[in-house]
């Protein structure tokens, strides 16, 4: 028997058929992008769940990391302004 | 299906060097982020002993969901009707997946998958017990659905809210699958019951084999339970073996009544102080005997995994020498993609 090695992972997507985005579903292991649609086809497909798959080398995600979580997204959250909440409309108005 | 509550050695020992290096303010931290309920994603900082035991509990959760396909392929071939074969073939099939989905919640804990599936085939990591019982009738294919996937979907529910969020997401995919296995599982039982005399013998039967075990399955009293209060101050579990085993109890009985099949229990009783299903004694002997390999079928499940493993070497093989035959033929449209 050869030796067996790790085939290289793969993120997949799946968009639902009632035009949602894609969303991550979970990994596969697979030898080429073909390979990897298949095996996400039948890992995460089974019950039509999805009218498109993505699949995506893990290794070419790049992730914010969560340790510069604060920093990282602080110009958003300090700015109430950019929320309709934010202003006030007169009693009694509707549709504003 | 999941993880079979036992001793393993690997975590324990470890235990003392995880805690000492580790930052008292990161480990504050994040127990406080556990007590907002936040999900715990595998890029954020974990005390080393949640990394671990998530690693044991999820890797014993997903070898399960790959043996628990041997009892029921058993009858694959067997299956009475072409729509009991079609179903059992699709829910063998969802084990499969089930394992995967779990194996690569797992991944992301740092581990390889490669390097799991050797442990299950070395005979090191466990599997929930249940699986070691043999399957000597159609109608033990219907009580696995029933009480097997039962059980499991009572755990799974908690574990759905897990608080890494990988293990709780492939719960949440895992639990609208288990509904089917569960249905179909009912409905095998249902129709036996309902049948010739031999064949509610065989229902009723089937029934006493394995609604025993199936209470096993939620693993050691909460008072000998080494895990549970760790995995519970973490998150992991949100309910105990006792809390989950009641609930499993309480919704079978009416089940069981309903298409005339009787429990196994003399002992059963309501009370109606606490609205519970009382129970008999279980016999934790046995219980312990199957978990360190003593079962009717221990020996025979990894045999056959290890078979199935070889025997498909030279699928992966074949798979592997064609991906590198195809990128030395067309370098270029493999860099785009096709």
């Amino acid at each position: 028997m050869a030796t067996d090695t790790q085939w290289p992972l793969w993120e997949v997507f799946l968009q639902p058929p009632k035009g949602e985005a894609h969303e991550h579903a979970g990994s596969v292991h697979a030898t080429s992008a073909e390979h990897a649609l298949q095996n996400a086809r039948d890992v995460y497909a089974r019950r039509g769940e999805a009218v498109n798959i993505w699949v995506v080398p893990s290794s070419a995600i790049t992730a914010s990391t969560p340790d510069d979580m604060g920093p990282f997204f602080d110009p958003g959250n300090d700015k109430p302004y950019r929320h309709p909440q934010f202003y006030k409309v007169p009693r009694g108005v509707r549709g504003v | 299906m999941f993880s079979q509550p036992g001793p393993d050695k690997s975590v324990g020992a470890a235990a003392a060097e995880d805690s000492a290096a580790e930052p008292p303010e990161r480990v504050a931290e994040f127990e406080a982020r556990i007590a907002r309920g936040e999900s715990i994603e595998p890029k954020d900082w974990m005390p080393q002993r949640y990394r671990r035991q998530l690693i044991r509990m999820m890797s014993q959760h997903a070898h399960s969901e790959v043996v628990g396909m041997l009892p029921e392929g058993n009858w694959i071939t067997r299956a009475p009707s072409l729509r009991r074969k079609m179903s059992l073939l699709a829910k063998v099939q969802d084990e499969a997946g089930h394992g995967l989905y779990i194996y690569c919640g797992t991944e992301t804990l740092g581990v390889d998958r490669h390097e799991l599936i050797q442990q299950l085939l070395d005979g090191v990591a466990k599997y929930s017990s249940i699986f070691n019982y043999p399957t000597l009738s159609w109608a033990d294919i219907g009580c696995i659905g029933w009480f097997v996937d039962g059980a499991a979907i009572v755990n799974q529910t908690m574990l759905a809210h897990a608080s890494y969020g990988p293990y709780a997401r492939a719960m949440v995919r895992i639990c609208k699958e288990e509904n089917f296995h569960k249905r179909q599982g009912y409905e095998i039982m249902t129709v036996l019951a309902a049948g010739t005399p031999e064949q509610r013998v065989m229902a009723q039967e089937a029934v006493n084999r394995w609604w025993w075990p199936s209470l096993m399955m939620f693993g050691p009293h909460d008072a000998e339970s080494s895990n549970s209060d760790e995995l519970m101050r973490w998150g992991i579990k949100r309910k105990s073996n006792d809390e989950l085993r009641q609930r499993f109890v309480n919704q079978t009985v009416a089940q069981a009544k309903a298409i005339g099949l009787t429990l196994p229990d003399p002992d059963l009783e309501y009370d109606e102080a606490t609205e519970n299903w009382k129970f008999g004694a279980i016999d934790w002997d046995e219980f312990w005997r199957v978990v360190k390999g003593d079962g009717p079928c221990n020996r025979e499940r990894l045999a056959a995994r290890r078979a199935a493993h070889a025997d498909g070497a030279w699928v992966r093989d074949a798979a592997t020498a064609y991906a590198a035959r195809q990128s030395a033929a067309a370098p270029m449209l493999e860099a785009h993609g096709d």
